[in-house]
């Protein structure tokens, strides 16, 4: 089991440098972050261009800018004041030991900028996830158990044009709904942009209410998606030969189901989600635009559009990062549950 | 006792429950079938009507025409659609958007199920150290969310390419980049698929006779396994339409996507956030023309998927 | 004197598919005395599982229909009851093991569990005491190490081991009837002897009556008090095992007899087979459903399903010809 896991962890190590060699060669062909940095007069000159370009490293060939970026520059001199002429050693440690950089646009540290905005958006990807499982569970469980009824049919149609619908669609409709229409018609209604209102400052209540409708949105296509899946799956393990046996033994219904069923389910239920959950940041991203809440996936869009690489970069890792772990926390949780793989 | 010699077969009065039929045969008649899948099936032909058709009925000028004077007027039956922020009509601009929404889609499917074949076949064939690569490639692909991949491709290509003209129709040369972006950041998933089918198929004997006899590889993978697989590649495509013209629909209304002034539905989407309260009909109709489009495509895409079953020989 | 425990009397059972409505079970009808063993012979898809499991109402309900007959065991129609009193006989007074133990055990709990759970459902037994006739059980059975294996996982048996797991877990209460849905299929010749022998102990011990379903005619000679053939959904001959041996008299019981490789024929006299292939169950026979298959056929038996006609004490056939003299009756 431990070897598994190191091999695991290397393998995504192996991955995560490729990964991010990739990127990073995708990154510094975006255009020209030295264009959209903000300071007016000042970077009109063109030999203020370039002292700007020699000071942020910019003009060394793309494998060194790659190496300062993975593993830092403390270890050489660099050009500090772009004078041309190196002279003392740099300030950055490089992402492996933990720093991100310095956002190109707004000259902070990129890990202090991630970490401002992902608490907010972890709380939109938890809050969205929990009420997904949840509801995912109990409709796919309750519509494989009433197979061939009307109401499976109903269920079914209703879950297959839920997770067809763009998740844009969703949002501007349950805003429409929800915030436009209940305003109109004098009914509570819920807010729309941002995480509180700020008069009223962040109090639990204020993020709470902001939070239904993003999390809304995100939730309605998972779930739909998920109830599918649970359904397919829990149908699938209810026609297998040892559900037979159970009944054959007298066993009441509930222990049958809740049992013996869903414990086989549960197996591929949960890899399922467990591979599934970081890519709920991609939604994120989306929503985050609509419903102007501040998290990650808000930031990515920004600097993307001005090409601050250090920032994109550094949002991609994480992403990459958090998918490789949960892999390899899904693959260990599996071999746990399954007593045909932890007993070999 | 008289006993007829156990050699003669008596006179059977029932038949072989199930003739013998192609697979195109069997597939289309259990399609038949599944009403949901046939609904899809009209439901798409209709909207295919809708967007070439309806280009007979509005041209593309007209599409692009703005007065502001008329700006985000409600359905009416001059502009049964409404207008939008600049006066445009809305319907026309459906129609147009539909076109390239659907076009956007169908060619992005293209790319990406010869790239999927491609690398699956080769992979799953090939085994060993051509396998190891190719599929660490396809996994580290995978570990990224597409939409990231999506948005920092866009961003990379962006503007790189020209407008392109054919005939008397002007595209914005985003069209290009988004067809060759979403058909390179969706490949991986048939090239799994197709992998595993290869995986099982090389070990059959038909293949071990081909090459016993010099078929040369190509040949092999092309003409005796490929066609095996068909089945599996022709739903994954078909469902991967749908995805893609939801990606175009997400880098678009993301502002990154197709631009101005040609039309998709997602960019549609992406002006109408402000005027939410406003003019809903400005996200209404292409959202749910999208909506109808992707269910369609989802409904067939379910019925191929159980019609094209090779388990199964019922009807 | 011999108590009836079940008589059934003609079930009818069938599938409403997409296809069609499938005739699986065409009204029949039986009895099973206690202690008594009761073979039900037949090629695959002639009915006999689907009978057995209509007994215990285990057949999926949307497309399967048990729409007439009864089976009355002690004084009680088993066909009437709600699915509540279902369960209290099935584990109980009536049990069952399945052809293959591989898929039949579920593979994510301890068989431990799988044992005590109809022992605490049925006879209300704690945790320990449960736990305790479980070791019993697996005694039993011939399970070496039953304390340790208790907590193992069905993967962690061989199928053998697993049958016999299986059959501890159908006789844990002490059933009256069990029915045997071809446990030896599945397995090699040699396991197959060990468990025929297993069941043939525990039954004297239990007093149980066996209904065992096989379409292995060499293990109903060993095993069984009586014998019934089925034949596409109906029964078309039943005797005591010496009867049907020594005098079979429906033409499918002696072409299956006739088909069995026996070790005293010549080596170069052919394997009989019966021609034709079994019917399909989509469309209800008109006459005889072996008819097209079989060498004793007349006109009759093209125009007219036979019902069963008694030839002696407990021995019938349904045919319309007498097979040592192959003329009519």
């Amino acid at each position: 089991m431990f070897q598994f896991v190191i091999r695991r962890l290397l393998q995504g190590v192996v991955l995560l440098l490729i990964l991010s060699i990739a990127l990073f060669l995708l990154m510094m062909n975006l255009g020209d972050p030295i264009a959209t940095m903000g300071s007016g007069r000042a970077l009109t000159r063109p030999e203020d261009r370039a002292r700007l370009t020699r000071q942020l490293g910019l003009d060394k060939p793309i494998a060194v800018q790659y190496l300062y970026w993975l593993a830092g520059n403390d270890w050489t001199k660099v050009d500090s004041d772009g004078d041309g002429v190196p002279d003392k050693n740099g300030t950055r440690v490089g992402i492996v030991r933990g720093d991100f950089g310095t956002s190109l646009v707004t000259r902070k540290p990129v890990s202090e900028m991630i970490g401002e905005r992902i608490p907010n958006t972890l709380i939109l990807m938890v809050a969205s996830e929990i009420i997904t499982i949840v509801f995912a569970l109990v409709i796919g469980i309750y519509s494989a158990l009433r197979q061939y009824s009307v109401l499976d049919n109903f269920l079914t149609t209703l879950l297959f044009i839920g997770y067809s619908m763009p998740v844009f669609f969703v949002s501007l409709m349950s805003m429409y709904i929800f915030a436009v229409l209940f305003k109109k018609w004098g009914l509570p209604y819920l807010p729309t942009v941002g995480m509180f209102d700020p008069q009223i400052g962040k109090t639990l209540t204020q993020v709470l209410w902001h939070m239904v409708l993003p999390v809304t949105s995100l939730s309605v296509i998972y779930f739909a998606a998920y109830s599918r899946y649970i359904r397919s799956t829990m149908l699938e393990v209810m026609s297998q030969d040892y559900i037979r046996t159970a009944r054959s033994k007298g066993l009441p219904r509930r222990q049958v189901v809740y049992v013996h069923a869903l414990k086989n389910a549960a197996l591929p239920i949960v890899t399922v989600i467990g591979l599934d959950l970081p890519f709920l940041l991609g939604g994120a991203v989306v929503t985050e635009r609509i419903f102007a809440w501040p998290g990650m996936g808000r930031l990515f869009l920004d600097h993307l559009s001005r090409a601050d690489v250090s920032v994109v970069m550094g949002i991609l890792m994480l992403v990459a990062v958090a998918v490789v772990i949960f892999q390899i926390i899904t693959d260990i949780f599996y071999a746990w549950l399954d007593p045909r793989i932890r007993y070999n | 006792m008289t006993a007829s010699s156990s050699l003669s077969v008596p006179q059977l009065t029932d038949d072989l429950s199930t003739p013998p039929l192609t697979l195109g045969q069997l597939g289309w008649l259990r399609f038949r079938r599944h009403k949901m899948a046939l609904f899809g099936g009209v439901t798409l032909i209709l909207l295919l009507i809708f967007s070439i058709g309806g280009a007979f009925k509005y041209a593309e000028k007209y599409a692009n025409f703005n007065d502001t004077a008329q700006r985000l007027k409600p359905p009416s039956v001059e502009h049964p659609f409404g207008t939008d922020s600049i006066g445009r009509d809305i319907l026309a601009r459906t129609i147009y958007g539909g076109q390239i929404s659907l076009f956007i889609g169908f060619m992005a499917v293209l790319i990406e199920t010869i790239l999927g074949i491609l690398v699956g076949a080769v992979a799953g064939y090939y085994g060993g150290a051509v396998d190891a690569i190719l599929m660490r490639i396809t996994e580290a692909l995978l570990n990224i969310p597409t939409i990231f991949l999506l948005l920092v491709m866009a961003k990379f290509f962006g503007g790189k390419i020209p407008e392109i003209h054919i005939g008397a129709r002007a595209f914005s040369g985003s069209v290009v980049v988004i067809v060759v972006i979403i058909g390179a950041t969706s490949w991986m998933y048939l090239a799994r698929i197709v992998r595993a089918e290869f995986l099982s198929w090389k070990e059959r004997e038909f293949v071990l006779a081909a090459r016993a006899t010099g078929t040369s590889n190509l040949e092999i993978i092309f003409l005796h396994i490929l066609p095996n697989t068909i089945a599996p590649i022709i739903v994954s495509s078909t469902l991967s339409v749908a995805n893609a013209i939801l990606a175009e629909s997400y880098i678009s209304f993301l502002g990154m996507g197709v631009q101005e002034p040609t039309a998709t539905w997602g960019n549609m989407l992406d002006k109408s956030a402000k005027y939410l309260d406003t003019a809903p009909w400005l996200w209404f109709f292409p959202g749910m023309l999208i909506l109808l489009t992707t269910l369609s495509i989802n409904f067939v895409g379910d019925g191929l998927r159980d019609a094209l079953d090779p388990r199964s020989r019922a009807i | 004197m011999t108590t009836t425990l079940l008589q059934v009397s003609d079930l009818r059972t069938r599938f409403h598919t997409p296809e069609g409505t499938v005739h699986a079970v065409n009204g029949i009808s039986f009895h099973i005395n206690e202690g008594e063993t009761v073979a039900v012979v037949g090629e695959s898809g002639c009915g006999k599982s689907v009978s057995m499991m209509s007994l215990l109402k285990l057949i999926p309900s949307p497309p399967g229909d048990i729409y007439a007959g009864t089976a009355v065991y002690r004084n009680h129609d088993l066909l009437k009851n709600s699915e509540q009193e279902m369960e209290d006989i099935r584990g109980k007074e009536i049990s069952m093991i399945f052809q293959d133990p591989m898929t039949s055990l579920n593979p994510v709990l301890t068989i431990g569990r799988q044992i005590t759970e109809a022992l605490r459902e049925h006879l209300g037994l704690s945790p320990e005491s449960a736990e305790q006739r479980a070791i019993e059980l697996l005694e039993q059975v011939g399970i070496p190490d039953p304390a340790r294996r208790l907590f193992d996982y069905p993967h962690q048996f061989s199928g053998g081991m697993r049958q016999r797991v299986m059959i501890a877990m159908a006789l844990s209460c002490a059933p009256s009837l069990l029915i045997a849905d071809e446990p030896t299929t599945a397995l090699d010749v040699t396991i197959q002897a060990q468990i025929v022998e297993l069941v043939a102990r525990l039954r004297e011990v239990l007093h149980m009556a066996i209904i065992w379903i096989t379409h292995d005619l060499g293990v109903v000679a060993g095993m069984a008090d009586r014998v019934i053939v089925m034949y596409a959904g109906y029964i078309v001959e039943e005797a005591n095992v010496e009867d049907l041996y020594d005098a079979p008299s429906h033409p499918y019981t002696l072409a299956l007899l006739a088909a069995l490789p026996r070790v005293d024929r010549r080596r170069d006299q052919r394997l009989k087979s019966i021609p034709g292939t079994p019917p399909n169950l989509l469309v209800e026979p008109r006459g005889c459903p072996f008819a097209p298959r079989c060498e004793f056929v007349i006109e009759k038996c093209r125009q007219e399903n036979p019902a069963l006609i008694q030839l002696g004490k407990n021995h019938a056939t349904a045919c319309w010809v007498d097979v040592k003299t192959g003329a009519p009756r």
